[in-house]
């Protein structure tokens, strides 16, 4: 019994039908109760006012979008490595679910950074680097919709996620280099001083758990709708052989 | 391998076209931009840096997708394919074809359009380091990226959607030579990271650019 077993398309199927019930209530029961314990039920902050509230969704939208890339990568040296066809499916499901983070990241950022700073744009390290990412994110789900055959498409779109993260990471280091930022720096991190205090941190807590849960949710789905796609295709196939 | 890229240099060459495409690009761009922000001179000289190194990177641009497509099209790229030099080798190759029908031009015409735009006097140096160490990696990461699109049809919108973000690096630590030059202050750091960058990217992009190639040719 190992994980590779569930590399079957077959297997997979089963096991996450038999899980995305489950983890599809958790993520819905952790957002629900994280957005109203924070938005209702936690004072407004000293100096920022009720935006502090945004928090909710900035920061775990932000975690979760570099965390999809993340995934991805892992998925597609997957693919590379071993062939297993489910990997390099969840890796293109993904993709457009770690964009959507990335804008509601951006946007959220946006809105807070209006009233906060005065701008709704500044072309901060955290900021451009996001900006970044967003175009990564483009790129490698435009390749995966141009190139048709789609063993050739995940193999190139597996090479691009590999060679984009390790540019990436250049970036967000030259960006640091070119511009020191407006941006706060990390207010959740285990070590840090300062941190923010209880009465943010518990619900904000719950909302990641809430994020997590509903990336898994939603890149099951997607690879579930991919497998479905790539048995119809076959069927189709099989159907003008005969 | 030296007759591969006596064969691009000649194509490039005589098949007109992209040899003196990127140069008039870099040309235009060097002269509209004082016609658009205006002529103030200080405004031109502190934009210089930026512009110049913004140019030549998307007159690189312009002409990346000549370095496979036509070989991919007529079959070279398979005969390349089934030759005694390895497809690393000759990804190298071509890029640096690339790099001498477009980038080396670049360096070369690029003190004369940075008069056009004031640049500073103290910048003209690091100009010509800056581009002459950065254009190099323009090249071969253009190289892996047409490398990833051969197989598709006009991919050219595509080509720059996947190339623009690996750029940045390039042009941040580029510019940001030129203008510590310009004003006189240390480069040694970001010249260093240019340079670091051309070398890993020449050292490891074309094994990527090879492997996207082969799986195209499948």
């Amino acid at each position: 019994m190992s994980i590779w077993e569930y590399a079957n398309p077959k297997r997979f199927m089963q096991l996450s039908g038999a899980v995305l019930p489950w983890v599809a209530g958790a993520a819905g029961i952790c957002l629900v109760a994280g957005l109203v314990w924070g938005f209702f039920l936690t004072p407004d902050a000293d100096r920022f006012g009720s935006t502090v509230k945004i928090i909710y969704l900035h920061v775990p939208a932000a975690m979760m979008a570099i965390s999809a890339w993340a995934m991805m990568l892992v998925a597609s040296l997957i693919w590379l490595i071993r062939r297993h066809h489910v990997s390099a499916l969840s890796a293109r499901a993904a993709a457009p679910v770690g964009l959507a983070f990335t804008v509601i990241g951006l946007v959220t950022g946006a809105i807070w950074g209006q009233p906060m700073w005065g701008t709704w744009w500044e072309w901060d390290p955290r900021l451009t680097n996001f900006l970044i990412l967003a175009l990564f994110y483009l790129g490698y789900i435009a390749l995966w919709e141009a190139v048709e055959d789609p063993d050739t498409a995940a193999d190139l779109t597996a090479v691009l996620a590999i060679v984009g993260s390790v540019f990436a990471f250049l970036s967000r280091y030259a960006v640091l280099f070119w511009n020191q930022g407006l941006h706060q720096g990390a207010s959740l991190s285990l070590d840090a001083k300062e941190n923010v205090s209880d009465v943010y941190w518990l619900p904000l807590l719950v909302c990641i758990a809430g994020f997590v849960l509903l990336f898994v949710t939603l890149v099951l789905m997607r690879t579930r709708t991919e497998i479905r796609a790539r048995r119809l295709a076959a069927l189709l196939a099989r159907e003008r052989v005969a | 391998m030296i007759a591969l890229l006596a064969r691009d240099l000649r194509l490039a060459v005589r098949a007109g076209g992209g040899f003196g495409l990127g140069l008039a690009f870099f040309l235009l761009v060097a002269v509209l931009v004082p016609l658009g922000v205006g002529p103030q001179t200080e405004l031109l000289s502190r934009i210089a840096p930026g512009i110049l190194w913004v140019g030549a990177l998307l007159a690189c641009l312009l002409s990346l997708d000549r370095i496979f497509a036509l070989d991919f099209e007529d079959g070279t790229l398979d005969l390349l394919a089934t030759s005694p030099v390895p497809m690393e080798g000759a990804v190298a190759i071509k890029a640096l074809a690339h790099w001498l029908v477009t980038g080396l031009p670049l360096v070369l015409v690029a003190p004369v359009l940075a008069v056009l735009l004031n640049l500073a006097p103290a910048g003209y140096g690091w100009l010509l380091a800056a581009l002459f160490l950065g254009t190099p990696a323009l090249s071969v990461i253009g190289a892996f990226g047409a490398a990833l699109v051969v197989g598709v049809k006009r991919g050219g919108l595509l080509l720059s959607l996947l190339v623009l973000p690996l750029y940045m690096p390039v042009l941040i630590f580029g510019a940001e030579v030129v203008k510590r030059g310009a004003q006189g202050l240390a480069v040694g750091t970001p010249l260093a990271l240019l340079a670091g960058i051309t070398a890993g990217a020449w050292a490891l992009l074309p094994f990527a650019a090879a492997a996207a190639i082969r799986v195209n040719l499948r």
